[in-house]
């Protein structure tokens, strides 16, 4: 009887601190900022598959998707960490926009009642998170309340915050505008299609779990 | 036509996060931009947009919001005395939030300097500046 208490105490206490070794890694960010597309290439790059699809028609991605036991190495170090991909955060969903991208009615209005329930999820899964990548493109304005509210409820929370400049593989990409909006944030320059500057991401990433 | 409903501070300083949410998805609603006096704290923020989200339907399509807010950055001596009695007395009363249905406002336009609101009103698209 004794024996068996311990066995359990034993295994509940390795469970527990192998629970907690474990962080969650939130990607956060305005749609078609590219969170998805650096999200598969996390797993690409460690796990040798994709976690979600990407597409140009804006909230691709409309429900919370988690990988999890992604084990990231280098320089003898080990990182383990669950990723969550989430949909992008809006203040507007208008059924219509996707008309104009060729989506038929019926499947644009799911589209924008799953992409509304997509953003409540986002914001719900805030408090859960250990540590948020918010994905911006960086070829568009940085100044907007999106942005702003999501970094500010991070920063509330205590959460540490990587802001990420995507697509700087495109001519219109500008990081010092980011950077000159978010003054107080490390901006990294990164392009998650083309797996430029992925190195430098990853050892923010040590530094940010430590 | 165009209304412009400007909310005082004082209209929402003594209302709980979950009213002052309510009054302005209210005003908001009732196809009214709204000029509101100082800012929503970060997480009253998130939850107008939690809200926005579960509003919408065939006839709202959500919100525009744009925060002008100068923090005052770098400032020393006296200067800094200042700026942090003037964040203790007036607090979140500071700047001006400007909130509009997305029907009507196509995009508030925001940097450190200004605050613009793109309006769509009957076709034609209308600049407005605030500041």
């Amino acid at each position: 009887m004794v024996n068996a208490f311990t066995r359990f105490m034993q295994s509940f206490l390795k469970a527990f601190f192998k629970k907690k070794k474990q962080f969650k890694l939130g990607l956060y960010g305005p749609p078609n900022g590219g969170k998805t597309t650096l999200a598969n290439r996390i797993c690409q790059d460690w796990l040798g598959e994709d976690l979600g699809t990407v597409s140009n028609i804006p909230h691709e991605t409309r429900e919370i998707q988690i990988k999890e036991q992604v084990v990231i190495k280098s320089k003898g170090r080990e990182l383990k960490f669950s990723l969550v991909d989430t949909p992008g955060i809006a203040t507007k969903i208008d059924y219509e926009d996707f008309l104009k991208l060729g989506l038929k009615e019926k499947v644009a209005k799911q589209r924008a009642k799953e992409a509304t329930k997509g953003v409540i999820d986002a914001i719900k899964w805030l408090d859960d998170m250990d540590i948020v990548i918010v994905v911006l493109d960086s070829t568009k304005d940085p100044y907007s309340q999106v942005n702003i509210t999501i970094i500010g409820n991070l920063e509330a929370r205590n959460i540490p915050v990587l802001i990420v400049a995507n697509k700087i593989d495109l001519k219109k990409s500008n990081i010092k505008k980011i950077q000159a909006a978010f003054p107080q944030y490390t901006v990294l320059g990164i392009s998650a299609k083309y797996a430029r500057n992925t190195e430098d991401f990853y050892e923010m990433l040590f530094k940010l779990a430590k | 036509m165009l209304t412009l409903q400007f909310i005082p501070y004082r209209e929402i300083e003594g209302l709980s996060s979950a009213k002052r949410i309510a009054k302005l998805m209210k005003v908001v609603k009732e196809n009214k931009i709204i000029l509101l006096q100082g800012r929503l704290k970060s997480d009253e923020e998130a939850e107008l947009i939690r809200k926005t989200m579960e509003e919408i339907d065939d006839k709202f399509k959500g919100i525009e919001l744009g925060v002008y807010y100068s923090e005052p950055k770098n400032e020393i001596g006296f200067k800094k005395l200042r700026a942090f009695l003037r964040n203790v007395l007036l607090g979140e009363s500071e700047g001006i939030t400007i909130i509009g249905p997305a029907s009507i406002v196509k995009e508030i336009k925001q940097d450190p300097d200004k605050i613009q609101l793109l309006i769509e009103e009957a076709g034609s698209k209308k600049k407005k500046k605030t500041r």
